[in-house]
């Protein structure tokens, strides 16, 4: 057993009681002298302490705006409001010196291009040590001591030799589990992941998405995992939030909403996905494509391509709504529970 | 939809394929040293025979490194061969075959639409200029060219008032690659050559191309070679499969013997890793595991021991020849054909 598995972060039964996350009513606006693009409108997210939420969506959704305000990684000219907190701590309000603590430490992220993530001049083992140096104060033999217990925990073979790799002589799933490695060098309380399959191969894929529940029970982080792909989610997720035109427009435990979505959104998504036996079918297409985000919406967003859309869907924004408890959909047409 | 310039017309009757590949190979020489010697060699295509047949999808499915794109590229005439025979519909392809179909005519015949709905556009153009651009080469008038230009946008369900004369960056990524759709099919081709065309889209746009595909191809009589990783859209579109591994064919034959029986270790593999889609169903165990290695020396024998759970020491001896298991349906395997020397070669057959 890998040392650090001894010490779990959290017990999976306190995790309900209070989430890990706590995202209100987030807003994300990119003003330039041109135009301004809202972003994200007003989004709330909660994720457990253990808990694995995928956010879906098209690009140009918002998830990946999202993704980067809980880790307050945006550009300057990016306008953010609301209020995230993340383990207690209030996100928005920390100065650089709690941010440098922060990202990494409490929280780490994991991207879809793992060459771009890692610096390509450095060993992957220096890069892990790099990491457990800095936010824990250990010395450079620990470092790489601990370098080596994580390349083993995410199982990349001949662990020792591959220490002293750099990245370019690595394949793309073993480049993808050193940068899980580095983003667990820390055992972060909640890992961000932006489509980190998306890039790599079908047999390669399954292995990083097992790999990674695996790790997330054992160490019982939250996770958010932003994906478009709903086969993904339905292999990794908790719970799911779909995401359209910056706001979710769908939440829910992932067997409910995977087998009978709320929103008229997932539902057409979900008919539009090819799976099985479809052949010679047509395909239940979503006419039209995403709206400009350069005015912020005032109705439902997704009206104007939506089959069910009545006069009222035009002109009013509907409020999330809650026929059952841990779902809740923002949609005129689904009952107000 | 009236168009002038006819289609080339069928030559060798419905039962001639309308291309049959013949032991294609492609490999990329590394250079390297102090004089760019050889030093290692990439076999990017090695060995690769099969047939399209008029009329039908054939969905080619790999990893990457596979050798898909490279054969698409071959496919095209846009890399040549280093060995092989490419015919097409009963002639030979290339001026170096004795009357031959010359590679202008072959290509007006077989067009191409690839991943990148950007970088396949000129950027500089109007839509409607890059669609009256190969016609105009092959000789059609300029009035007539743009004409045509908008019969096709019309045709794709780009409204022409609108977008004929809109540039690449002023439309949308599934808008783009309707407009390549449009290019290609404007010389009228038989043959349209599909290289992950629905990749970069999202999955809402992507069911629109899917079916603006299948209408298309019933409308204009196409053929299509459709290749893409993504094993449902290979399902969904394809009448037969091939399944390629590091530069070889390892699996072949219709969509539903490879979907229900699939033969070879490695396709059953690339099935089983697709993502259930019922979150009661998950998958506990990865059907393989690491990555497909590299293509510059590749391992002796089959390709695919290295990483297959019933390797033994004729895989490693042996490079496995083409099974027959009826209907058409071929796999490089020992395990399938009996009397190879594979301890399981029995089991299977029977």
């Amino acid at each position: 057993m890998n040392a650090i598995m001894d010490k779990p972060i959290l017990g999976g039964t306190a995790a309900a009681k209070q989430p890990l996350v706590i995202i209100r009513d987030l807003n994300v606006a990119f003003v330039t002298r041109d135009r301004t693009v809202h972003a994200v409108n007003g989004v709330d997210l909660d994720v457990g302490a253990g808990e694995v939420l995928c956010i879906l969506g098209e690009s140009g959704s918002g998830k990946s705006v999202t993704m980067r305000a809980l880790m307050r990684l945006l550009p300057r000219f990016a306008r953010v409001s609301g209020r995230i907190e993340v383990a207690g701590q209030d996100v928005m309000a920390m100065d650089e010196r709690g941010l440098q603590r922060f990202r990494g430490g409490d929280v780490a992220m994991i991207f879809q291009e793992p060459m771009l993530a890692l610096d390509p001049v450095f060993t992957v083992g220096r890069q892990i040590a790099e990491a457990v140096q800095r936010h824990e104060g250990a010395s450079r033999s620990a470092g790489m001591a601990r370098a080596l217990e994580l390349l083993e925990l995410v199982q990349i073979p001949s662990a020792k030799r591959r220490l002293d790799a750099y990245p370019h002589e690595l394949s793309g799933g073993l480049r993808q589990r050193a940068m899980i490695a580095v983003a667990l060098a820390c055992k972060p309380k909640l890992l961000l992941a932006d489509e980190p399959t998306t890039a790599l191969d079908a047999t390669v894929q399954i292995q990083v998405l097992l790999l990674l529940r695996q790790l997330q029970e054992q160490m019982g982080m939250g996770v958010i995992f932003v994906t478009h792909d709903l086969g993904v989610a339905g292999e990794i997720a908790d719970k799911v939030a779909v995401m359209y035109a910056g706001r979710v427009v769908e939440e829910g435990p992932v067997g409910a909403l995977m087998a009978g979505p709320l929103h008229p959104y997932p539902r057409g998504l979900l008919g539009a996905t090819v799976h099985g036996n479809m052949r010679g079918q047509k395909l239940t297409t979503i006419p039209g494509a995403p709206p400009s985000l350069e005015t912020l919406p005032t109705a439902c967003a997704f009206a104007p391509r939506c089959a069910e859309a009545e006069p009222a869907c035009q002109t009013t924004l509907p409020e999330a709504r809650r026929p059952v408890p841990g779902r809740m959909a923002r949609c005129l047409k689904v009952a107000a529970g | 939809m009236t168009l002038s310039h006819s289609p080339a017309e069928d030559r060798g009757g419905p039962a001639q394929p309308l291309l049959l590949l013949k032991d294609l190979k492609k490999h990329f020489p590394i250079k390297g040293g102090l004089f760019g010697k050889t030093v290692a060699t990439v076999r990017a295509v090695d060995g690769v025979s099969f047939a399209v047949q008029k009329g039908e999808t054939l969905g080619i499915v790999g990893e990457s490194g596979c050798g898909k794109s490279t054969t698409a590229r071959l496919l095209m005439q846009l890399i040549s061969l280093d060995a092989g025979e490419m015919v097409f519909d009963g002639e030979g392809v290339g001026e170096k075959t004795a009357g031959g179909l010359a590679l202008k005519d072959y290509r007006r015949q077989v067009q191409m639409v690839f991943q990148d709905s950007y970088a396949s556009l000129n950027p500089r153009l109007p839509i409607e200029d890059s669609l009256a651009f190969a016609p105009k080469v092959h000789g059609v008038s300029d009035a007539e060219a743009r004409t045509r230009a908008r019969e096709l946008l019309a045709a794709v369900g780009l409204a022409p008032g609108i977008y004929a004369r809109r540039y690449p960056h002023e439309l949308s990524g599934g808008q783009r690659q309707r407009v390549n759709i449009a290019r290609a099919l404007a010389l009228q081709p038989r043959l349209v050559l599909l290289d992950e065309p629905v990749s970069a889209l999202d999955k809402s746009v992507e069911a629109q191309v899917l079916n603006l595909l299948v209408e298309l191809k019933e409308r204009f009589g196409l053929t299509y070679v459709f290749i893409s990783h993504d094993l449902n859209v290979v399902q969904y579109l394809s009448d037969r499969v091939l399944v390629m591994y590091l530069g070889q064919v390892v699996e072949q034959g219709p969509v539903d013997a490879i979907y229900d029986r699939p033969a070879h270790p490695y396709t059953r593999a690339l099935l089983a890793s697709r993502p259930s889609m019922d979150p009661a169903k998950r998958r506990t165990e990865a059907p393989l595991t690491g990555d497909p290695p590299n293509p510059i020396n590749p391992p002796s024998g089959c390709r695919f021991r290295t990483r297959c759970p019933f390797a033994e020491l004729v895989c490693e001896t042996q490079a496995p020849a083409a099974a027959q298991l009826g209907g058409g349906h071929e796999a490089a395997c020992h395990m399938a054909r009996p009397g190879s020397g594979h301890s399981q070669a029995a089991r299977v057959a029977a």
